[in-house]
């Protein structure tokens, strides 16, 4: 695809299930995501750099630096639930208790349509829950908070020089997309949301009102036609 | 190139995929997949259904020697097989093979070993007649390839 490594999202997909790893790769490629995927929840802690046997209620033992000293930026963490040993559940609450890695967004995926069970995973932080079979329409969901993350860490790179108000996003938010042309093309309706979720943001526009500014947005901002020069991708 | 012979392969293609649909065999989630397929991956769809059936063959096995005997049936390690085939036919868009397991987990369910016997062996049926339609299917895939045409999209509704 010609990306360079740093624009691409990474993700980490764990899936004890060799069938639905493939899956879900082809998944995540096919949303220009670069992928690692693990078979175990275990084995996904040792890839962040958590130490295993570590005492998930010692905040101060997972703060540490992770033993190999790679910095391995992961966007986005999306599981499978149901897994031997550690479920995707308790994989959820080790990230989120790590202060080095609660804010990576963890997304559960199951077969089993459980209410008690969505309930539990998006109470202990998971951004969001996706029944399986997995499509790619439910990984579009996941570009807000992945560009969140990634912005997160370009801010810090960049904090003096960003001109940034109370958000702080404005400028960091066009560059990255700019930088890869190929990926505007294809994901110009999530990126034009975010764009237009940021500007209301600046206005102070209520939650509600969001969906309707966006809507008026739309007309007035970017020139209606580059929408309709896009081939869908569905 | 022969444009005639790759229509008709193309148009024998289309009528293949389309009844496999309307049969039931196949249903909106193969398609899915086969969105996911392109020139960079061209045998994804071919290389994650063949997985599934090697899926189907080694939890068939497992379940059949689990429900052998009658008076020791671990409906457990059963139940545990059906939910893996589920979830790898409702993922594959396997549609009939599917609809088997859900009849199986019920069995599993009230321990009805008779029961179970007959889904396996429904299971078992349906995985090997899905086996060697889309085998039929990515044959004609092939032709099409070598007669240098492209496969065609096929929306399925």
């Amino acid at each position: 695809m010609g990306m360079a490594a740093e624009s691409q999202f990474h993700v980490l997909a764990v899936d004890d299930s060799l069938f639905d790893r493939k899956l879900i790769e082809r998944l995540l490629q096919k949303s220009s995501c670069q992928v690692t995927t693990v078979d175990s929840g275990s084995k996904a802690l040792e890839f962040l750099g958590l130490r295993q046997g570590i005492d998930s209620n010692d905040p101060n033992a997972l703060s540490t630096a992770p033993v190999n000293h790679q910095v391995v930026e992961v966007n986005l963490i999306i599981t499978d639930y149901c897994m031997p040993g550690m479920t995707g559940y308790d994989l959820l609450k080790k990230v989120k208790e790590s202060s080095a890695f609660r804010d990576i967004p963890v997304v559960i995926m199951s077969s089993e349509n459980v209410p008690a069970r969505i309930s539990r995973c998006l109470e202990e932080g998971a951004e969001e829950f996706f029944l399986k079979p997995v499509r790619l329409a439910d990984l579009n969901k996941l570009k807000p908070h992945m560009m969140k993350t990634k912005l997160k860490n370009q801010k810090l790179e960049e904090i003096e020089t960003t001109s940034k108000d109370e958000n702080g996003v404005p400028t960091a938010v066009v560059e990255p997309e700019i930088k890869d042309s190929t990926q505007v093309e294809i994901e110009i309706l999530p990126l034009q949301q975010d764009l237009l979720l940021v500007q209301q943001e600046e206005q102070t526009l209520s939650t509600n009102n969001k969906r309707k500014s966006m809507e008026e947005g739309i007309s007035t901002d970017r020139a209606r036609p580059r929408f309709d020069g896009i081939a869908t991708v569905f | 190139m022969n444009t005639t012979v790759v229509a008709q392969l193309q148009r024998q293609f289309q009528d293949y995929i389309v009844s496999l649909y309307q049969q039931g065999f196949l249903d909106n989630q193969f398609s899915e997949l086969r969105k996911l397929q392109d020139e960079g991956t061209p045998d994804f769809v071919s290389e994650v259904v063949s997985l599934f059936f090697d899926d189907c063959s080694k939890l068939i096995d497992t379940m059949s020697r689990s429900l052998e005997r009658p008076d020791n049936v671990d409906f457990k390690q059963v139940d545990s097989g059906v939910h893996q085939l589920k979830g790898s036919s409702s993922s594959v868009g396997a549609r009939r093979v599917k609809n088997v397991c859900i009849s199986f987990k019920e069995c599993c369910h009230v321990q009805n070993r008779e029961g179970c016997l007959r889904c396996l062996q429904q299971v078992d049926y349906e995985y090997k007649m899905l086996k060697t339609k889309l085998q039929d299917l990515f044959n004609l895939e092939q032709q099409i390839l070598q007669a240098g045409g492209t496969i065609p999209q096929v929306d399925i509704n």
